[in-house]
């Protein structure tokens, strides 16, 4: 997994609250048996008239936002399926981090297992953070995550929460699997306790 | 300390607990489909990596699968078919539990689960959709998950967790007559947001609850994820019991008195603490639909279109974006709102007891609208229908009688509505192009579809119910 250490980037501002799944990836380009790829098509519905050409006004044709790295949005973002092509398709498109008030669960957690970082700061302060990206390449916004901050283009800066061995994976871009499996033997003796307990399972 | 249900099935799957609460999780159940699956498969053959328990692991495709009858000729769609072939594969290649398309137990994999009794009491279920909360009418412990974990289940039967908060959803009293499951869910929805269950795991509880039958329950669970929650839960009771009893994966023998003796456990116990707690009067729930773009949507039958402006904060213009994509105006009754097409399935209300409920309505009566569809939410769930004279009924009424699958309820397949067209439906999305790009969906209970379906428009069920004779 790619490691997420800091980010200065431009923001796209997206002030939609329950900005779901659907919205994000919809459900055509889930046919494809690949992680990679989903960029083009992030958005696809919001992005794209039915002709395929781009919507002008849509705030990722905008050419201040095309090489956009962070998105600030609403509460409830990725709420709805838990479709992982959501995040895949945010990262290929080129986001590594959002801000935004809350999350959905599934979504939340599947940022993390792609080296994407969802960031939870209060309202007013995303109010000003999508203040900064609504001004595009003149407000970029610094996220650090070792010390667990996003800093404005003015210099304000918000700390964030995020769950201890959450960011040492991130940190380190640690491989789930590879670190469950060091465990095996706890599973093995949970298996065979199971076994004995409930055997009908 | 009393426990609650969710602190019970917890306690009992912890492989192991790090200082700061991450737990590694146990996975008594792998539910997989075609959609979220091919990555993680990939991944660990890239890995060199193989499933830990075949045996616990059951793959079904769902999403893709057409659901007219020439699909037996194989599936048009290039990517579609692409997709359940990679399923074909994989599951052959790893041994895990198959049903394809051709076998009659196929079905959406939250109908084939309970179905052939693979889910049972005080297990943990997941499943890469997030409709996998509907396990959790039987007790068990049942989420969505992110392909990210699929891989990671598949690789090590364990989940990486954090436990989540305790919520109480207590429903007291009896249901009015025309109220179901579905008008519950989606006032619990209504009441609380889509939000309003985020970081919790709900157990739904109360009068109304327990009258409620296993399909019933499946309903309410089903849409916990709608309201944010992590996962729905009902404590297990005679009526869950005689559902499992017989299934072909449940317990037999001196293992079903083991089972039973253990099951008979599972509940809350008296003082349990509860984070969050939501209580609602069954004789206030009226038959439901939804407005708008989110589940949370959602208004009695007899009210009217909202004002944005009624609402506050990113609501409004959230409300105003959903009026605009409904082709909706604020004031608007919500029984004069047209309907062109009904479609009756998914996994929230596919099956035998929704088929039944609809039929009820449809008998003797034809269809108002230019297209209808059940689709039935397993193989088996259309025989027998088919055997109860049901299939016949829609045929009469004029809908087209399909074969299983998810369908329209998220259109990866060919049934899909066109832009514009408003649907009635019985899925659990109302999502802004979720039943095709432009489509307007209305969520409701089967009744309430079958209704729309007859009169043309949004109808109050309770208009159309049959005097007893």
């Amino acid at each position: 997994m790619e490691k997420f250490t800091n980010l200065t980037g431009v923001a796209a501002p997206m002030p939609l609250v329950n900005i779901d799944t659907d919205m994000i990836i919809p459900k055509q380009f889930l046919k494809t048996v690949q992680r990679t790829g989903l960029g083009k098509n992030l958005f696809d519905e919001m992005r794209y008239d039915d002709q395929g050409n781009e919507i002008a006004d849509f705030v990722l044709n905008q050419p201040a936002y095309r090489q956009a790295q962070i998105l600030v949005t609403g509460e409830n973002f990725g709420c709805g399926s838990s479709r992982e092509h959501a995040p895949w398709a945010l990262a290929d498109f080129g986001i590594r981090a959002i801000i935004a008030p809350s999350y959905a669960d599934i979504f939340y957690n599947n940022c993390f297992k792609n080296g994407m970082l969802p960031i939870v700061l209060p309202q007013d302060q995303v109010d000003v953070l999508m203040e900064d990206a609504r001004k595009g390449e003149n407000a970029r916004i610094a996220i650090d995550l070792e010390s667990q901050t996003v800093t404005s283009a003015d210099g304000q800066v918000f700390a964030f929460q995020i769950d201890p061995f959450t960011k040492h994976c991130l940190l380190n871009g640690l491989d789930d699997v590879g670190l469950t499996l060091e465990k095996v033997s706890a599973i093995d003796a949970f298996e065979n306790a199971a076994a004995q307990a409930r055997p009908w399972i | 300390m009393p426990k609650t249900l969710y602190d019970k099935i917890w306690d009992a799957h912890v492989v192991h607990e790090d200082s700061d609460g991450t737990c590694l999780l146990y996975i008594d159940r792998h539910l997989v489909h075609e959609v979220t699956s091919p990555q993680a498969f990939e991944g660990l053959r890239l890995a060199g990596r193989t499933v830990r328990a075949p045996a616990k692991t059951i793959a079904v495709p769902d999403h893709n699968v057409p659901t007219t009858p020439d699909r037996n000729d194989g599936i048009k769609n290039p990517e579609s078919r692409i997709q359940v072939e990679t399923l074909d594969r994989n599951a052959q290649e790893f041994g895990v539990n198959y049903y394809p398309v051709h076998d009659v137990r196929q079905g959406i994999v939250h109908i084939v689960g309970p179905e052939q009794g693979w889910t049972l009491p005080g297990m943990t279920v997941v499943c890469g959709d997030s409709h996998t909360a509907t396990h959790g009418a039987f007790g068990a412990l049942a989420h969505g998950i992110g392909t990210s974990e699929v891989e990671h289940v598949l690789a090590t039967q364990t989940l990486i967790q954090k436990k989540s908060r305790n919520m109480k959803v207590e429903i007291t009293g009896s249901l009015p007559p025309g109220v179901t499951a579905k008008d519950i869910t989606l006032s619990v929805i209504g009441a609380t947001g889509t939000a309003g269950g985020t970081g919790h795991v709900i157990e739904y509880c109360g009068q109304a609850i327990e009258e409620l039958s296993m399909e019933g329950r499946m309903t309410v669970c089903n849409m916990a994820i709608e309201g944010g929650a992590r996962a729905g839960l009902i404590a297990p009771d005679q009526k869950t019991f005689d559902y499992v009893k017989g299934r072909p994966h449940a317990p037999k023998g001196a293992q079903w008195d083991a089972a039973l003796a253990w099951w008979k456990t599972l509940k809350s116990d008296e003082g349990a603490q509860w984070d969050k707690v939501v209580t609602l009067k069954a004789e206030e729930i009226a038959p439901v639909v939804t407005w708008g773009t989110s589940p949370e949507d959602v208004l009695p039958i007899t009210g009217h279109v909202p004002d944005p402006d009624s609402f506050s904060g990113g609501k409004v213009g959230a409300a105003r974006r959903a009026l605009d994509y409904m082709g909706l105006k604020p004031g608007q009754k919500l029984t004069d709102i047209e309907i062109d097409t009904v479609f009756i399935g998914s996994c929230t209300n596919g099956r035998i007891e929704d088929l039944r409920a609809a039929a009820d309505i449809l008998k003797g009566r034809k269809i108002a609208v230019k297209r209808a569809m059940v689709v039935p939410g397993s193989g088996l769930v259309r025989a027998q229908a088919e055997e109860e004279g049901l299939a016949q009924i829609f045929i009469d009424a004029g809908f087209e009688w399909r074969l299983a699958g998810c369908s329209m309820c998220l259109a990866m397949n060919p049934d899909q509505l066109a832009p514009g067209e408003r649907c009635a439906a019985t899925s659990n999305r109302n999502f802004e192009g979720r039943q095709g790009r432009g489509g307007r969906t209305h969520l409701m209970s089967p009744a309430m579809a079958a209704a729309a379906a007859i009169t043309g428009r949004l109808t109050d069920i309770r208009e159309l119910t049959r005097q007893p004779a």
